[in-house]
């Protein structure tokens, strides 16, 4: 399987566990799950991409997808990413100054019950 | 080393299998490892572009990968037929002229279809690779990227 794809809730938060690529052929299951949660009223979201192993301008597209529906509930999106390959997309598109990313998935979530 | 050429069918699944073989030929041609990822990507968000384009305008032509080594340079050509506007060639999108190390988008400003703006692949690819070049006729686009390889690294 190229992308799997699980969460769970923990301190309120929904955790989306990652693993695999993300690119054109994979993004919608992740879409869809993004879509789902949120239409379950979950707008906490942390997204771990620790075991993110490729990722490409759709898979970003999905996730600012995913960070603008959370947002219309007053909610926000925050990714777990440690890997250098991964980060780089980001910076090249400069999307490092849109989503909070933390290193941990504990620290994510501390990072958003400060906030509140 | 000789050119090595995919051809293949516009369907996303597909995307992957480009990749894996480009890859495995910049290997084999000598870019160098920290290189990899970048070629991977780059040849990646290239094919995406090239099936996507088929898919609207002619699902039934198959998209072209050809790789070579030329002046040592490690050469790829994602080539598509999709009778289309010319691509945008800039190197940051155009919603809001986005500065060269960053594309400056701020995701606010897409429609529920794609959160991405069109043109987005090409300014990822153009951070990617230092060598560029996007050929757009009425009868489709050559998206053409090189990076160093063998003996050619600085």
């Amino acid at each position: 399987m190229d992308l799997k794809l699980g969460h769970y809730n923990k301190d309120g938060i929904e955790v989306v566990d990652v693993e695999g690529e993300i690119d054109v052929y994979t993004a919608p299951r992740l879409r869809e799950l993004l879509i789902d949660l949120v239409n379950k009223n979950n707008y906490q979201l942390v997204v771990n991409m620790e075991k993110v192993e490729f990722l490409d301008s759709t898979g970003l597209g999905v996730l600012v997808g995913g960070l603008k529906r959370v947002r219309a509930h007053d909610g926000s999106l925050d990714l777990v990413c440690t890997q250098e390959r991964i980060l780089k997309i980001f910076r090249i598109t400069g999307l490092t100054k849109v989503f909070g990313i933390h290193d941990t998935v504990d620290e994510a979530i501390a990072a958003k019950k400060s906030e509140k | 080393m000789a050119t090595v050429e995919v051809t293949f069918t516009p369907l996303p699944a597909h995307v992957r299998t480009a990749r894996l073989v480009a890859t495995a030929v910049a290997r084999r041609s000598g870019v160098d490892e920290s290189l990899l990822d970048e070629v991977r990507l780059a040849v990646g968000e290239a094919c995406s572009r090239a099936v996507e384009a088929h898919q609207r305008h002619c699902p039934a032509e198959p998209v072209k990968i050809e790789m070579t080594e030329q002046d040592e340079r490690f050469v790829v050509t994602v080539s598509d037929h999709a009778p289309t506007a010319p691509a945008r060639v800039e190197t940051a999108p155009a919603s809001d002229g986005g500065s060269r190390e960053g594309v400056g988008y701020d995701g606010a400003g897409y429609d529920g279809g794609s959160a991405i703006p069109a043109g987005f692949g090409l300014a990822v690819i153009s951070g990617l690779a230092d060598d560029v070049r996007v050929l757009s006729t009425s009868s489709g686009v050559s998206i053409r990227m090189s990076w160093p390889s063998t003996a050619a690294t600085s």
